[in-house]
C-alpha cells in the first residue's frame, strides 16, 4: 500500500499512459479552442494595442506616433478635467453602490415580511429594472425639472422651493443616485433570493432564545447572505467604475442645448463638470477631440484601478462561500 | 518560472503589436493629380451628412437632382451622422465616398490627419474655379495649406428679436450695443409673482441655445490664436469685456434664476423653442432659425439685426459669425470620382445651392448663388446676407486639437458666471496653458 501512496517520477510513467495524457489535453484544449480565440481576439489583443497606443500620439487615422511617457504625463500634471472626472466616479462609486445596497437590501427585507400581496409588490419593484436607461434617464430629467417637473411642482404645492436637480452642479449627482434607487429591482431580486434561502429553523431557535430583530439580522441573516452582499459590491462597483450612460443622457437632455452634427461630447458633465465621469472623459478624448493615445492611457488606468479590485475580489473569493466560522 | 514564461509571452505580444502598429503607413493626404476619368463615371456613392428632418429632405432632394443629371451615379443617403460617428467610421475602413460636416472647427482635424482627401488634384484637374467663393469661407475649409474640403452652405449668426415684445416696450431699433442689449433685456424682462423669470429680454447663460464664446467673439474682436496656434486668449483685453457684460448681466437676473427659467424652457430645435414661443424677447442664432420659425410660428412677429457689438467696439457692427457645413471625400472612399463629382456639385452648381439654401434658409458659400435672382430673401434672410459679406464678420481659427480651445474658453465661463472665478486674468492665463498644453501633446515632438 505504501508503494502505492509513493508519487512516481515523471521519467517513470508508462509510454501508453503518457499517450493517454497527451490525448486528453489536446481534447481538452480542443473544447477551449473557441473559448481561447475569443479571449485573444476580443481581449488580450485590444488590451495590448491599447497599451501600446497609450504610449503614442494616435488620432485614429494617421499611424500612431511614438511618445513614450508623455500622456501619462499629461494625465497627471496637465489634463484640466481629469481629476474631476476621477472625483465624479470616486463619488459614484463611494454613495451611490452603497445607496442601492442599502435600499435593495432593504426592500427585499421588507418584502419577505409581507403576508400579502408579496407578488404585486415584487413586481412594481422590479419592474423599473426592466426599462432601457436611456429612456428612464429622459423620464427621471423631465420629472425633476426644477421649473416644470411634477416632483418641484408636488414640493412648490405644500410650500417647499425644491432643488435644481440636473440643473445644479450639487443635486445632479444625488439626482442619479435617486435613479439609480428607482431601478433597484436588479439588486433587490438576488437579495430577496438570498434571504428566502436563509434556513427558517435558525430563525425558529432564535425565537425561541428571545432574540431581538438587530441581533437576528446581526447574527443570522447577514452571515447567511454575506457572499450574496459580496457580489452585490464588487458587481456594483465595477459597474459604477463605467458609469456612463445614466450621466450623458441627463446632461445632454438637462443642458437643452443641441449638439446636431457635433456628437455627445459637448454636452457631457452638464452642470459644470458635476456628471462628467473618468469613462465620459475617456470617449470625449478618443472620440471628440480624436487624442486616442490619451484616451488609451485613461482605459489602462482604469483597467489597473479595475485589476485592483479583482484582485480584491479574488482575494475575497472566499466570502463568496459561508463559512462554519460565518455561520456560527 | 511560470512568471517569468508569463512575461516573455507578454513581452513578445508587446513587441509584435508595436511591430503591426508601426508597419501601418501614415496615411498624409495625398496632392497628386488623380487622371482624368477614361471613361464615364458610373457607381455608387455612399453620402454621409448630419441633416435630418425637414433639412434631410431638402439634401434628398438636391441629390434627386444630382441624380437625374447623372443617371450613372446611384447616391445612398445617411442622414443624422455626426462628426464622431463619421471620423471612426473613417477609421475603421468604411467606404464613405462623401461626408458633410456641420462645423468648421474640425477642419483642421480633418485635413491633418487625412481623413479627408486633399482636393488639391481634383481642383487643379479640373480647373475649379475658387475664386467663387468668399474668402472668409474659403479660409476655414482648408488647414495649413491642405483644402481637403469645400464649403456647403454656411451659418451666420446674428441677432432676432420680437417685434411685437420691442413696439410694446416702446422700442423701436434692436440694440447695437451690448450695454443697450442689457438696458432692452431687462426693459422686456416679465416677473411673476413670486420673483421668478416669465419673460426673460436676453438670457445671457453661456451655453445655453446658442450662447457661445465663439458666437459673441467677432462682437467684440477677440482673438483666439496666435498664428502658431498657441492660445491668444489671456493677452487679449477683449475677452475681459465679453467677460463683463455677460457677468453683469447674469447677475441681474441672478444664476439660480436663469438657471431655473431655462430648464423650463423646450429644447433648442423643438417646436416649443422658447424665442418662438415668446418665452425670451431676443437671442442669438444663425440664419436658419427663419426656416424654423416660419415651419414652427408662422405668426411670430421677429425681426433680425446683426449682434450688438461691445461697447468699446463699435467699428465692429455689422459683422458676426461666420461657420458653415464642410465637405470632403472620405480617405477610404470607394469612387472617389463619383463622389467628386457630386461634392462639386453640391458646392458650385448654381441652382443646386440656391435650391438648398432657399429650402435649409442657410446662406450660399458662392458669389453666384449668393447673388442669384432666385434666392429667396425676405427681410429677415438678407440681414445674414449683408452680415455674410460684412469684413467684421470671422470664424474661429482651426487648430489641430479641434475644438479644444473653445471647449477650455466655454468652461471658463461656466465657472466665471457662477461666481466661482475671482481673479479673471489669472482664469484666462490658465485656460492659455490648457490649450497650449493640448497643442503640445497633439503636435509635439
Amino acid at each position: 500500500m505504501a508503494l502505492a501512496l509513493t508519487p512516481r517520477r515523471a521519467g517513470s510513467v508508462p509510454a501508453p499512459l503518457r499517450a493517454k495524457r497527451r490525448r486528453d489535453r489536446l481534447t481538452v484544449l480542443a473544447f477551449l479552442t473557441p473559448w481561447l480565440i475569443g479571449l485573444s481576439v476580443f481581449f488580450i489583443y485590444p488590451l495590448i494595442s491599447t497599451i501600446y497606443y497609450s504610449f503614442t500620439r494616435f488620432d485614429l487615422v494617421t499611424a500612431p506616433h511614438w511618445i513614450g511617457l508623455r500622456n501619462y504625463e499629461f494625465f497627471f500634471t496637465k489634463d484640466p478635467k481629469v481629476w474631476q472626472a476621477v472625483r465624479n466616479t470616486a463619488w459614484i462609486v463611494a454613495v451611490l453602490v452603497p445607496a442601492r445596497m442599502i435600499f435593495g437590501l432593504g426592500v427585499s427585507m421588507v418584502l419577505t415580511t409581507l403576508r400579502r400581496g408579496g407578488g404585486l409588490f415584487r413586481t412594481l419593484f422590479y419592474l423599473p429594472a426592466l426599462a432601457p436607461p436611456v429612456a428612464a434617464t429622459l423620464a427621471f430629467v423631465f420629472m425633476f425639472n426644477p421649473e416644470t417637473g411634477p416632483v418641484n411642482v408636488g414640493l412648490k404645492s405644500i410650500g417647499i422651493t425644491g432643488p435644481l436637480w440636473f440643473n445644479d452642479p450639487a443635486w445632479a449627482k444625488p439626482a442619479l443616485v435617486l435613479l439609480g434607487l428607482w431601478g433597484i429591482g436588479d439588486l433587490m431580486i438576488i437579495f430577496l433570493a438570498a434571504l428566502l434561502d436563509v434556513p427558517k429553523d435558525q430563525y425558529e431557535a432564535a425565537s425561541l432564545d428571545g432574540v431581538k430583530s438587530w441581533q437576528r439580522f446581526r447574527y443570522i441573516t447577514f452571515p447567511n447572505i454575506r457572499p450574496v452582499l459580496t457580489f452585490g459590491a464588487v458587481t456594483g462597483v465595477i459597474a459604477a467604475l463605467q458609469y456612463f450612460t445614466e450621466a450623458s443622457v441627463a446632461a445632454t437632455v438637462a443642458s437643452g442645448k443641441a449638439n446636431v452634427g457635433e456628437g455627445i461630447g459637448t454636452t457631457l458633465g452638464y452642470p459644470d463638470g458635476s456628471t462628467l465621469t473618468y469613462p465620459q472623459w475617456l470617449f470625449v478624448k478618443g472620440f471628440s477631440d480624436y487624442a486616442l493615445g490619451y484616451a488609451s492611457a485613461l482605459a489602462v488606468l482604469l483597467f489597473a484601478v479595475s485589476v485592483i479590485f479583482t484582485v480584491i475580489l479574488l482575494r475575497r473569493a472566499q466570502a463568496f462561500t459561508p463559512t462554519e466560522e460565518s455561520l456560527r | 518560472m511560470k512568471r517569468q514564461r508569463f512575461f516573455a509571452t507578454l513581452g513578445a505580444g508587446l513587441a509584435l503589436a508595436t511591430l503591426a502598429a508601426c508597419s501601418g503607413s501614415a496615411s498624409t493626404p495625398s496632392a497628386t493629380v488623380p487622371p482624368s476619368p477614361t471613361t464615364k463615371v458610373t457607381g455608387t456613392v455612399e453620402f454621409w451628412h448630419f441633416f435630418t428632418g425637414r433639412e434631410e429632405a431638402a439634401v434628398k432632394a438636391a441629390v434627386a437632382d444630382f441624380h437625374t443629371k447623372y443617371p450613372d451615379i446611384t447616391v445612398n443617403v445617411h442622414g443624422g451622422q455626426d462628426d464622431e460617428k463619421m471620423l471612426k467610421a473613417i477609421a475603421a475602413g468604411q467606404p464613405i465616398d462623401l461626408a458633410l460636416s456641420s462645423t468648421t472647427d474640425r477642419a483642421g482635424k480633418f485635413c491633418q490627419s487625412g481623413a479627408f482627401k486633399d482636393l488639391k488634384g481634383y481642383i487643379d484637374r479640373d480647373k475649379l474655379d475658387l475664386t467663387q467663393f468668399p474668402d472668409a469661407v474659403l479660409s476655414y475649409t482648408q488647414f495649413n495649406g491642405v483644402r481637403c474640403t469645400l464649403p456647403m452652405l454656411s451659418d451666420v449668426y446674428g441677432l432676432y428679436y420680437n417685434k411685437a415684445m420691442l413696439t410694446a416696450a416702446g422700442v423701436t431699433e434692436p440694440p447695437k450695443t451690448v450695454s443697450e442689449l442689457t438696458a432692452l433685456a431687462k426693459k422686456l424682462t416679465v416677473l411673476n409673482s413670486d420673483g421668478s423669470i416669465k419673460v426673460a429680454g436676453f438670457v445671457p447663460l453661456m451655453g445655453w441655445y446658442e450662447n457661445a464664446p465663439a458666437h459673441f467673439a467677432p462682437s467684440f474682436g477677440s482673438k483666439w490664436l496666435n498664428d502658431d496656434a498657441t492660445s491668444a486668449i489671456g493677452g487679449d483685453a477683449s475677452w475681459h469685456d465679453m467677460a463683463k457684460w455677460q457677468k453683469d448681466l447674469v447677475d441681474y437676473y441672478g444664476v439660480d434664476k436663469l438657471t431655473k427659467f431655462t430648464a423650463g424652457l423646450g429644447q433648442e430645435f423643438s417646436a416649443d423653442n422658447a424665442f418662438e414661443k415668446g418665452k425670451v424677447a431676443m437671442i442669438i442664432d444663425g440664419e436658419y432659425r427663419s426656416a424654423f420659425v416660419k415651419d414652427e410660428a408662422p405668426t411670430l412677429q421677429y425681426g433680425t439685426a446683426p449682434f450688438p457689438t461691445g461697447d468699446s467696439h463699435t467699428d465692429l457692427y455689422g459683422g458676426g459669425y461666420i461657420t458653415g457645413n464642410i465637405m470632403g471625400i472620405g480617405k477610404g472612399s470607394a469612387n472617389p470620382e463619383a463622389a467628386w463629382l457630386l461634392m462639386k456639385y453640391l458646392t458650385t452648381d448654381t441652382d443646386a445651392m440656391v435650391k438648398l439654401a432657399n429650402a435649409i434658409k442657410n446662406v450660399p458659400t458662392t458669389k453666384a448663388a449668393l447673388t442669384s435672382p432666385a434666392l429667396e430673401a425676405d427681410e429677415n434672410y438678407t440681414t445674414f446676407l449683408k452680415i455674410f459679406g460684412d469684413p467684421h464678420s470671422s470664424t474661429t481659427p482651426a487648430s489641430p486639437t479641434g475644438s479644444q480651445y473653445q471647449d477650455a474658453m466655454a468652461d471658463f465661463f461656466t465657472k466665471w458666471q457662477t461666481g466661482k472665478v475671482s481673479d479673471i486674468a489669472a482664469a484666462l492665463k490658465d485656460v492659455d496653458k490648457q490649450i497650449n498644453d493640448a497643442l503640445a501633446l497633439a503636435t509635439g515632438p
